[in-house]
């Protein structure tokens, strides 16, 4: 089982990447995209395969990592399986931040600023109401996340019904995930190899963590520390994913889960295959939304669900 | 190497142990018994340095345990926790290796001694032939004995074992008071929070009763374990049995 998960995702990375270079509203022959790949071909294809598949496919990987990795990080630093990123709140504020500039028709660069400046408020707020000096309550930073995310989810909400028609089909895609605006993949694959590395060097106090506060101390884990670089590191991720993204769910949440049935419970190893599969599967997800009613588009993060939850729900019926 | 000044613990309206001196030397073998309640665990947990006193210090190697790194602790100071998460989804090699942490730091998780350690480990509490099994799918009595392997890979010099027994057979009750005796033998210091005064009085030299209110008794089990002291402990009659070779009582019908 071990063997199989791991050869899977080491071989449908680069499979759902190739995919994701093929496949569009365009149908591209197998010879014109094998020259293409190769560094040849004609420049229609190539500006197809290079120019617009590429920089969105990448995107897509390091969003999927990104998410996957600060999923990780949260079931341990939750103690709650049920954690992903949309959990602490941060992807509700880059939701309200996004939705009020879509109403006013800002431009896209003031669209990011804004959800940029709402993950910042709630992750602000966040700190600010569960963290202060009390130290790190598990069961507080949780509910102050929820609660955070719940107002969040009203406000969106209210400002949905706000919207003239003409936007509304814009923001739902926002909000739903959507990569069809993800042209420069350069920072989010920054952000996922800061967070990857952050979250490897952490794995061995993640391992003792993950058996509880008090375990991990007499264990010999700084546990204050570790804790604070995790939830930064797993905040980083969520605010980098969502900027690119919109508030994509589901990955952050089955890719982890889905690795740990399969047998991977040592984040040295839990944490570079979760940014693996999560970047394949939310890959193979947005080629999937752009190609099934070509050249209309699926939101993807409908698609991860779809294709997430039978796999989920197929292990957790596997498994002891 | 462990030792108290003065220490006092107090939970919400009630103080546990009030202005404690106490010394844990090397080769003591020391049973803390009480009520529920009482402050076993919560004792135990302030001499790890897990828990503030509410007055007082605890001192390892003569140095307050409050202002030392954690790891530097975790090699000298070891604790078997009464109760913990069972979120562990590795196997139970793998639990028992998490005990290493305080001594292999980087290299965590690749050390051949390590894993030598941590199978030698599962051996001694007879968990050999379960070492690749999930550790979820443990039962309770083979994770407390699990617990016990990852605390043998820490290797501390003071052992705190938390209600050691707790969801042992009688064959593998033995063998964990047997192992604790060789740990104290072998230059640890010991000390176990235990429910049942008769593994007090077998396996261990001193003995430490806490009292309601703040109040303990600390000496040689010969002399602190009688049946005045055990009855004032539990609230209820005892009765003495026959023997062979330690003081033994029963609860009166």
């Amino acid at each position: 089982m071990r063997r199989f998960a791991a050869a899977a995702v080491l071989a449908g990375a680069p499979l759902a990447l190739a995919a994701a270079l093929w496949f569009g509203s365009v149908d591209l022959p197998a010879r014109a995209w094998l020259d293409t790949v190769a560094g040849g071909g004609g420049e229609t294809s190539r500006e197809i395969v290079w120019g617009l598949r590429a920089p969105r496919a990448a995107a897509a990987f390091a969003v999927g990592a990104l998410l996957a990795v600060a999923g990780t990080l949260l079931q341990v630093l939750l103690r709650n399986p049920l954690a992903d990123p949309a959990i602490l709140g941060v992807s509700g504020g880059a939701s309200v931040g996004a939705m009020a500039a879509m109403l006013l028709a800002w431009p896209q660069w003031a669209i990011s600023a804004a959800a940029l400046a709402g993950a910042c408020a709630a992750a602000g707020a966040l700190l600010a109401l569960a963290l202060r000096l009390t130290g790190w309550n598990v069961h507080r930073v949780l509910l102050t996340g929820v609660a955070i995310g719940a107002g969040c989810g009203a406000v969106v909400s209210l400002l949905l019904a706000l919207a003239p028609p003409g936007r509304l089909h814009g923001m739902l895609f926002w909000l739903l995930g959507d990569l069809s605006g993800a042209e420069h993949p350069l920072a989010p694959w920054i952000a996922a190899l800061a967070v990857v590395a952050a979250a490897q060097a952490l794995a061995p106090r993640l391992d003792a963590l993950a058996l509880g506060q008090l375990k991990a101390r007499s264990l010999g884990v700084a546990v204050g520390a570790t804790q604070t670089i995790a939830f930064l590191a797993a905040t980083v991720a969520t605010v980098a994913a969502v900027l690119v993204a919109g508030s994509i769910g589901f990955v952050g949440l089955v890719v982890p889960h889905a690795l740990r049935l399969a047998g991977f419970g040592e984040h040295r190893r839990l944490v570079p295959l979760a940014a693996l599969a999560g970047g394949t599967l939310l890959t193979a997800a947005d080629t999937l939304a752009r190609t099934v009613v070509a050249p209309l588009e699926f939101p993807v993060g409908a698609i991860t669900a779809l294709v997430g939850v039978p796999v989920l729900l197929a292990l957790l019926a596997r498994s002891r | 190497m462990l030792g108290t000044a003065g220490l006092t613990l107090e939970v919400p309206g009630r103080t546990l142990v009030a202005g404690l001196d106490f010394r844990l030397a090397p080769g003591d073998c020391c049973a803390v018994l009480g009520r529920n309640g009482a402050g076993k665990t919560s004792l135990l947990l302030a001499l790890a340095g897990l828990r503030p006193p509410a007055a007082g210090t605890v001192r390892l190697d003569e140095a307050p345990i409050a202002t030392r790194p954690r790891r530097e602790v975790a090699q000298r100071v070891g604790i078997l926790l009464q109760d913990e998460t069972e979120s562990f989804w590795g196997t139970t090699l793998e639990y028992a290796l998490l005990g290493r942490f305080a001594r292999a730091g980087a290299t965590f998780g690749a050390d051949a001694e390590g894993e030598a350690a941590a199978r030698t480990a599962l051996a001694e509490v007879d968990l050999a032939a379960h070492a690749a099994q999930p550790f979820r799918t443990l039962s309770g009595g083979e994770r407390q004995r699990a617990r016990f392997a990852q605390l043998l890979v820490q290797s501390p010099a003071a052992w705190l074992l938390d209600e050691p027994l707790a969801h042992l057979d009688l064959g593998h009750q033995a063998a964990a008071m047997r192992l604790a005796g060789r740990l104290a033998a072998a230059g640890g210091a010991v000390m176990i929070a235990l429910h049942e005064p008769m593994w007090a009085a077998r396996a261990c030299s001193r003995a430490l009763l806490l009292y309601d209110s703040g109040r303990f008794q600390e000496g040689p089990v010969r002399e602190v374990l009688t049946q005045a002291n055990l009855e004032a402990l539990y609230g209820c009659r005892l009765e003495p049995a026959a023997a062979p070779g330690f003081p033994l009582f029963l609860p009166a019908s």
